[in-house]
Order: C-alpha cells, then sequence, then structure tokens
C-alpha cells in the first residue's frame, strides 16, 4: 500500500487534480501523475477533503458500551470521512483523570481506524464543584488540550472563571455545555410555540445565551480562550458575533442537526428527536447556517451520541437525549451549507478539518492537501444522493433522526496517514 | 383515519358536535332503570393509570360498563412499572391479553400519542391525560355542559358554540384541561380568553387561538362561562406566585366576582377543587357552579367517543390534524 | 326495512311506487282499526316508532287511535341502533332519540311501529332494547309494508301491506314529515352494489 494515486479528484472542491499518497504522507497533487508502482482509485470527479476532526464525540467507553465503544466509535468517524474525532469526558467512570484518558487514547491508537483524543473533565465527575486534575491530563500520554464537561454545563461563576485562567499554563481550552441548569430544571424541548402546544418542559433559548454571555465576558476579563460547545440559538450568534468583534478569544461550534432540524419535529414525540441543546426553531437554523458562512461559528461539530434502542424506544419524558451524527455529518452539511450556497468545498474543509484541528490542537489534521502533508483524506462523492438507512451504520447505535430522509453526498474512501480505513464505501 | 383519541385538536367540528349530540342520547341512558346498553359487548378495554386520578378512572369505568365492555383495571402503583418496566412492554403485554382499546392516563406528554403512532400496539389509544398536554374527553365534557346550560339540552343538538365567551382562569401553563379546551372550544366558535398571572401562561401563548388577560375582574363582566382551573399549592414554592393569599386575592373567584358575571353566565370546574384557593365555598355551592353536573356529563362523554371509536368496524371520529407525516 | 342492506336511495327511474299517499292513509286508518280491535279499546297501548320513518307512522297512527277511541293514545320513539347484531361491520352509526312515554311500559301494550319488514333483526334489536327500558304486558308490531325474506322466527301483528320482493329489489318509503312525499317504491337495486 505504499503508493496510492487518487486520479481525478477536485481538490476542496476546485479543478481535477491527481493526489500521489506514498506511505503515511502526499507526495505531489497535481495534474497527469504517473501511476508508476501506485495502486490508482479513480476519484471521477469526486471531492477530496482533508480528513475530517470532530471535536465533539460521545464514545461512551469506558461504561456505556452497550451503545459505543472505541472500535465502533472510530468505524463510524471513518465512515463519515473523520480521521481524528475528540472524545467527551462524559464516560463511566468519568474521563477526569490522567489514567482514565490515557485508556480512552491507547484504544483509539490499537483500533486505528481514525485518531482518538480524548477531552478531559473539567471538574471532578462533572459535578462543576472541583476542578479536576487538567494539568495532570495534559501531561498524560494522552496530551489532553481540550476541557470539557459536556453534558453539564460548568455553572457555577467561580469554577469557569478559574478553568480558563488555569489551562492557560499550558495552552488548553475550556469547551462550555452552555445550559443555566436553574432555567432548565425538567427540561424537555425548546421553549417557544411548540413547547406550549405538547405541554413539554421548555429548554429557554435564555438559558444557553445566558451562559455563553456570561462565559465570554469571563474569558475576555481574565485573557483566556473559550469555546462554545453545540450552539444553537439565533441569539448565542448575536453574542459571540459581538464577542469577536470586541476581539474576546471565542470559538464556537454548531451541530448537523441543528442546521437542518427544528422543533417541530417533536410534534411526533418521537424521542428519535430529543436532543440536548434541543431542536430550536426554523429561524434559529437559519441564524447558524448563516454564522458558519461567515465565520461567527467556526466548526460544525457532530455530537454523536449513540443510545441503546431502549432508551429511545419510550416515551419522550423517559428517552435519553442524544444523535449519532458521525455518519451523516457530510451529507447534512452538504444539504444545508452548500447545496443552499452558503459554503463551497473549501469552506466546508475549513468548517470540518481545518479549524477542528487548530481549535484542538490535533497535530497532523487539517492540514492542506499539498506535498508533504500527512495524508489525512477523504473522498466525497457529492452528487450521490440516498435515503438514510442506519442499518447500515458501523455505530453501534441506530439513533438517527434522518432514517429515511434522502441527503446528498455519501463518503466513499479515507485514508489516515495513508492507510485506508474506508475503501468504496466499505470499511477496511 | 384516525382510530385514536389523543388530543382536542384532532376534532373537526363536526367530529366534536357529533360526539355531544351521541353523548346527549348517551345522558338518557342514566334516566333508564338499567342504565346499560349491549354495544361493546365483548370488547376489552383497559384503564391504564401511570399516575393516580380516581375520577377520572371511576368515570371510563362507569362509561365502559354502561356499555357492557369487560374492563381491566391497570394502576402503575405496585405493579412492574414502578419496577422499571417500560410503558412499551406494559401496553404489548396488555394487548396480547386481547385489549381492543387502552384509556390512558400518564405523566409524560405525549405518551399516549407515542402509544398510538410507534407501532408497540394495534389497540385504539384513548388519552385519559397526559402530562401538561392534553385530556380531550375532558374539554368534550366542558363544551357538553356548556351546551346544554348556555344553549339548551334540545335546543342544542346539532349545535356549537358559536360567539360563546368562555373564560379560563388559573394554571394554564401546566394545565391539560386549559390546552384541551382552548382547542376544543375554538373549534367549536367560541371566543376564549385565559386569565392568569403571567408566570403561569406559557411562553408560545400567542400562537394559540384565544385572548389572554391578567386581569379577571375586567374579564368577567364579558364572560358565558368562567371555568376556574386548579392551582396547586407547590407551584407556590416555585416563585409562581408569591403568596396562596395574594393568588386568591387577584385570581380567586368569590362571591363578589361571581356577582360580576352576567346572570346567566355558570362556573365551571375540572375538580378537585381547592376551596379557599381558586374557588370560595361560596361560588363552589352556588347554582352557577357546575362542577358536580361536569362529573356527570362525564360518563355521557366518555360512553359517546367509547361507542364512536370502538361501537363499529371502524371509527366515526375522522380527521386529525396530528398524524404522522 | 334493514337499513344495512338496503342501499341509500333507488333510482327515481327504475322505482316504481306500489303505495300511494292516499293508499297509505287508507292502510294506517284499517291498522288503527285493527289495534283497537285485538287490543279491546286500546286504552293500555303504548305506540313506539322505530326511528326514522316508523316514528311518524306511530305518530299517524296514533293520531288515528285518538279520533276513533277519543283519547291521547301515548307515542314514542324507540332507538336501536346500540342493539344491532351488525354493529361490527359497519362505522359506528348516528345515534336516534329514544322517547319514552311519560308513564313508561310497564305492564302496558307496546305496539312497536316500523315501515319495512325484512330481516327481522331491527324488531330483535328493538326487542332486546324494551327488556333494558321496562318490562310491558305485551309487544306487538305494526308495519307499513312486510317485503318478506325472514332471517329470524319474527312476524308482524298489523301488515298494511303484504309485498312480495326479490333480494334483488329495493323498498323504499317515502313520508311527508321526512321526504316531502307519502309513497312506497319498489325498485331494482343498483348494478353497482
Amino acid at each position: 500500500m505504499s503508493k496510492i494515486l487518487i486520479r481525478g479528484a477536485k481538490v476542496l472542491g476546485g479543478a481535477p487534480q491527481d493526489v500521489l499518497i506514498d506511505g503515511g504522507t502526499i507526495a505531489e497533487v497535481g495534474e497527469d501523475l504517473s501511476a508508476e508502482g501506485a495502486q490508482v482509485v479513480e476519484a471521477d470527479g469526486k471531492v477530496l477533503l482533508p480528513g475530517l476532526v470532530d471535536l465533539h464525540t460521545h464514545l461512551r467507553e469506558p461504561g456505556r458500551e452497550d451503545s459505543e465503544t472505541v472500535l465502533t466509535g472510530t468505524r463510524a468517524a471513518a465512515s463519515g470521512g473523520y480521521t481524528a474525532v475528540f472524545a467527551m469526558a462524559n464516560t463511566f467512570p468519568v474521563a477526569d483523570t490522567a489514567g482514565v484518558v490515557e485508556q480512552v487514547w491507547r484504544l483509539g491508537q490499537e483500533h486505528g481506524y481514525c485518531d482518538v483524543q480524548p477531552i478531559g473533565a473539567v471538574t471532578v465527575g462533572l459535578e462543576g464543584k472541583k476542578l479536576a486534575e487538567l494539568g495532570a491530563m495534559h501531561e498524560s500520554a494522552a496530551g489532553v488540550t481540550v476541557f470539557s464537561d459536556d453534558g453539564k454545563c460548568v455553572d457555577d461563576a467561580v469554577i469557569m472563571r478559574r478553568a480558563l485562567e488555569y489551562v492557560k499554563a499550558f495552552g488548553g481550552v475550556v469547551a462550555q455545555h452552555a445550559q443555566e441548569p436553574r432555567l432548565t430544571e425538567g427540561a424537555q424541548m425548546n421553549e417557544g410555540v411548540v413547547s406550549a402546544e405538547l405541554g413539554l418542559g421548555g429548554w429557554p433559548a435564555v438559558a444557553e445565551e445566558s451562559i455563553i454571555a456570561r462565559d465570554v465576558l469571563l474569558a475576555d476579563h481574565v485573557g483566556s480562550r473559550v469555546h462554545i460547545c453545540h450552539l444553537s440559538t439565533a441569539g448565542s450568534v448575536e453574542i459571540v458575533r459581538w464577542a469577536k468583534s470586541r476581539g474576546i478569544q471565542v470559538t464556537a461550534e454548531v451541530t448537523p442537526h441543528h442546521l437542518l432540524l427544528t422543533d417541530e419535529l417533536v410534534r411526533t414525540y418521537n424521542p428519535v428527536y430529543k436532543v440536548n441543546p434541543p431542536l430550536r426553531t426554523e429561524r434559529d437554523v437559519l441564524a447558524l447556517r448563516e454564522a458558519l458562512a461567515d465565520g461567527t461559528i467556526d466548526i460544525v461539530a457532530t455530537d454523536h451520541a449513540p443510545h441503546p434502542h431502549e432508551d429511545k424506544d419510550c416515551e419522550w419524558a423517559a428517552a435519553a437525549m442524544g444523535m449519532v451524527g458521525l455518519e451523516t455529518a457530510l451529507s447534512v452539511v452538504q444539504e444545508t451549507m452548500v447545496d443552499t450556497g452558503l459554503l463551497d468545498w473549501a469552506g466546508v474543509a475549513d468548517r470540518m478539518s481545518f479549524k477542528p484541528a487548530r481549535i484542538g490542537q490535533a497535530t497532523g489534521h487539517g492540514r492542506p492537501v499539498s506535498a508533504g502533508e500527512p495524508a489525512n483524506l477523504t473522498l466525497v462523492d457529492t452528487e450521490y444522493r440516498g435515503q438514510v438507512d442506519p442499518a447500515g451504520f458501523a455505530s453501534r447505535s441506530r439513533n438517527t433522526p434522518y432514517q429515511g430522509r434522502e441527503l446528498p453526498g455519501r463518503v466513499t474512501h479515507t485514508w489516515l496517514r495513508g492507510k485506508a480505513t474506508l475503501v468504496d464505501g466499505k470499511l477496511t | 383515519m384516525q382510530r385514536h383519541l389523543i388530543s382536542a385538536a384532532d376534532l373537526t367540528r363536526d367530529d366534536a358536535v357529533h360526539i355531544l349530540d351521541t353523548a346527549e342520547e348517551m345522558a338518557r341512558v342514566a334516566d333508564r332503570p338499567i342504565k346499560k346498553l349491549p354495544t361493546l359487548r365483548g370488547r376489552t378495554i383497559v384503564n391504564l393509570f401511570f399516575e393516580d386520578s380516581t375520577r377520572t378512572r371511576i368515570s371510563f369505568e362507569a362509561a365502559e360498563k354502561r356499555l357492557s365492555a369487560d374492563v381491566i383495571n391497570f394502576s402503575a402503583k405496585g405493579s412492574s412499572v414502578s419496577k422499571g418496566e417500560s410503558l412499551k412492554d406494559t401496553a404489548q403485554t396488555l394487548e396480547a391479553m386481547g385489549v381492543d382499546a387502552v384509556v390512558i392516563r400518564h405523566g409524560a406528554s405525549g405518551a399516549p400519542y407515542r402509544l398510538a403512532n410507534s407501532g408497540w400496539i394495534d389497540a385504539a389509544v384513548i388519552n385519559a391525560g397526559d402530562g401538561t398536554h392534553q385530556h380531550p374527553t375532558q374539554a368534550l365534557l366542558d363544551a357538553f355542559t356548556m351546551r346544554r346550560r348556555l344553549i339548551g339540552r334540545d335546543a342544542g343538538l346539532g349545535q356549537d358554540l358559536s360567539g360563546k365567551r368562555i373564560t379560563v382562569v388559573g394554571d394554564v401553563l401546566h394545565s391539560r384541561v386549559a390546552r384541551s379546551n382552548v382547542d376544543l372550544l375554538h373549534t367549536l366558535g367560541a371566543e376564549v380568553t385565559l386569565v392568569a398571572p403571567p408566570t403561569l401562561v406559557p411562553v408560545g401563548v400567542d400562537s394559540w387561538p384565544c385572548a389572554v388577560s391578567y386581569d379577571l375582574d375586567s374579564t368577567l363582566p364579558k364572560s358565558d362561562a368562567v371555568m376556574m382551573l386548579r392551582v396547586q399549592r407547590e407551584r407556590m414554592n416555585a416563585a409562581f406566585f408569591p403568596t396562596e393569599r395574594e393568588y386568591s386575592r387577584r385570581y380567586g373567584l368569590d362571591g363578589d366576582r361571581m356577582a360580576r358575571l352576567p346572570e346567566h353566565a355558570i362556573v365551571m370546574h375540572p375538580g378537585p377543587m381547592v376551596r379557599g384557593m381558586e374557588i370560595t365555598a361560596e361560588v363552589a355551592d352556588s347554582d352557577r357552579c357546575t362542577a358536580v353536573e361536569q362529573v356527570a356529563n362525564g360518563v355521557s362523554i366518555r360512553m359517546a367517543v367509547l361507542y364512536l371509536l370502538l361501537g363499529g368496524n371502524e371509527p366515526a371520529v375522522t380527521h386529525s390534524r396530528t398524524e404522522e407525516k | 326495512m334493514d337499513k344495512n342492506i338496503t342501499p341509500a336511495h333507488p333510482q327515481a327511474s327504475d322505482a316504481r311506487p306500489v303505495l300511494e299517499g292516499p293508499d297509505i292513509a287508507r292502510v294506517l286508518t284499517r291498522i288503527a282499526h285493527e289495534i283497537v280491535e285485538r287490543a279491546k279499546g286500546a286504552d293500555d297501548v303504548v305506540l313506539l316508532g322505530i326511528p326514522t320513518r316508523g316514528v311518524f307512522l306511530a305518530q299517524r297512527l296514533a293520531a288515528k287511535l285518538e279520533q276513533i277511541t277519543d283519547r291521547g293514545v301515548p307515542v314514542g320513539s324507540l332507538d336501536i341502533t346500540m342493539y344491532r347484531d351488525d354493529l361490527r361491520m359497519h362505522p359506528p352509526r348516528a345515534l336516534a332519540r329514544t322517547e319514552i312515554p311519560g308513564d313508561g311500559i310497564d305492564g302496558r301494550l307496546v305496539v312497536l311501529v316500523d315501515d319495512v319488514l325484512f330481516s327481522g333483526r331491527t324488531i330483535r334489536a328493538a326487542l332486546d332494547a324494551l327488556n333494558d327500558i321496562g318490562r310491558p304486558r305485551a309487544v306487538q308490531l305494526a308495519v307499513l309494508v312486510d317485503r318478506g325474506h325472514r332471517e329470524l322466527p319474527i312476524r308482524a301483528d298489523y301488515v298494511g301491506k303484504n309485498l312480495p320482493t326479490s333480494l334483488r329489489e329495493t323498498v323504499k318509503v317515502q313520508l311527508a314529515e321526512e321526504d316531502g312525499r307519502d309513497t312506497v317504491l319498489l325498485g331494482a337495486k343498483p348494478a353497482a352494489q
């Protein structure tokens, strides 16, 4: 497998070119490259992107191997075109010590489908009370740089301030799950017209926005950078836009599902649409798309949240929150951003590879497709349209909101440092 | 074709009037020496109550028995449900016993909808109150009571409530009764005004087909019926209002306030009443208060619904606005 | 007639009248006299019409009985919908009114009145319904038309007209109160059915 020639690929959506991989590195990019000694992959007009990087994945291992493992999750990632994922800390036990993050990191290394970069918990047990040993996690083999209590908000302003300050010592970043807990007690869905009608407890936009506002001000005050997880409201966009205009070091992510789906779907009471933060309104969706296009929102992150069937096959209130997303993310982004003309493929590469790698400091990922760079690549058949069939997912869980929905685009090949992890849509 | 009754919003005007007319005939059965009809003989109905509600359960049970159905009462308390068995498993267990219809009361909004639309069971599902979502038979019995009192038993047949001004007062936010009534009364042509402290009105209420007021006194003289909702004392602890006394003073119905109502207007309450909170004993016990009548009407309405959903080979109540897409 | 078997309306073109307005008046007068005769003065008679047209016939009979006996005769209606044996074969029907005269039916002679006697299933249901309302001294049956084809051991005590029919035919009674005119039409069942 030493040499691979990808022939006629639209690199970042540009004019067709050949890309030669030699070992783990891109050897040459150009026209009519020699195929000598190389295995040829006919790209035939498909789009070649740098391997995607997901800053927000739940791999569930250790503790909830019934819903996902590092192996199944990284296979799902490779299927979706990812070469690196950041594994959230809300496992059992919580990834709040060097031991747990190293375990997750090693599992990723062993399986080899995708680089796994563990995220460390900000506070012990995600309880929001006492800082976890952030430095120890950073110094561990896993080299943690991103810290998050995702699933829970670091709601105590003092703890948040301290965390923001503390990680500056080693260039870390705190990724905040912005959810004011008192305002979201009993929350089941976005608070608004639909929740009023359905009688489901409301999750008001202000519960997200108030925390984001506080945290950008805190970041400004202590001179730290802060990352906002799964930003979901038009108001949050306004706050981040304002903060960036003030030069505050804030980055933000949006999930594919918040770019496509609205709370109208909750009318079915089908818990496959139950997610945190909740699906918002069409106005929010449009604001998020616009913000992703203009760079106010920096990246797309999946918040891939696998759950076993029984946790979704029940009444709404009893159901778990979350959706799987790794294997549909690129299709949803094509549907909502590319096919709508808001982003070109270079923009997609930026939002789904370059920038997430930069925010998470994922060495070797999110690099340009050019000679000398690591051969982390993904090839996308952008002409494809087809219905989402969860039965074909590599993820152990099937809780996708897109079942039966027609979406564009299909990842056909993924290479991790020159090694094919996905060939013709099949995992290696 | 809608086989279930999940939400008052699913009923068209004609469906609703048909149910009210049918209930009027069912009510006459109560005047007979033998208060029983053979209509649902051989049909099995389970009353699946995940929440305590003796009065609703008994009302359904009376209706089912008057129609000769076989009745199974299943209370989630002390059952396998409290040991973690899911709604799905419980429903499938019951269906395996040959149940034709499930009357379900559940604390989670949407549980009846889920039961009806998830493919778990084939039985018809009748919502007997779900969380803070809907309680359609309550809305129907309320409309039935209004039509009888404001138009007349016979004069009301075939009629809706066009032009009637209905005021609903109290904890709208947590009330499935309010939601169901707004939907149904609007469908029936009535003008609904919700009156509550702003804390007890849901965000998003502006999309409802009704008016909202924070001032009870100015609304009462323009009301043909005023419906007092129960206000649970524990809401006070969650800061929805400062004190019970202040709530009563601003939103409770006492004799003085009742006197502001037009001569013909009635006072309704879905029960159970919290006397001294939203309603004084003087009002509750007055001739204008229909609370007891509503209980009796509940049986007639539930008989009508059961007959129309289960009496034939397919339901007579048709349209649905919330069917799965 | 059994509403479940007879389709909606026979085509006006192929339906021919077998009884006209004056005939109907005449047979009702005859039935009224027969009731008085057999009930020995008809002083405990209660007439119960089966909706829809049986009710109008019962009211007309009551008027005639009053002319004959100079006494008011209690008249009411008996809806048999909830007692039908074919409920499971159709969507639920709208209910009609059951109106039992004030003094009830206990110990009285109840004369059930219907427009057409056919399978007998309607009358079977009516007898069940009566059972839940009270205990009459006796129950008799008056019909405007008996078209035969009984499926149950039931016969009428008073018949306006015996009308031998084929199962491929329909019998439609029209009464002024409901249809604007009095007539009994015999027609062919539409081929589509």
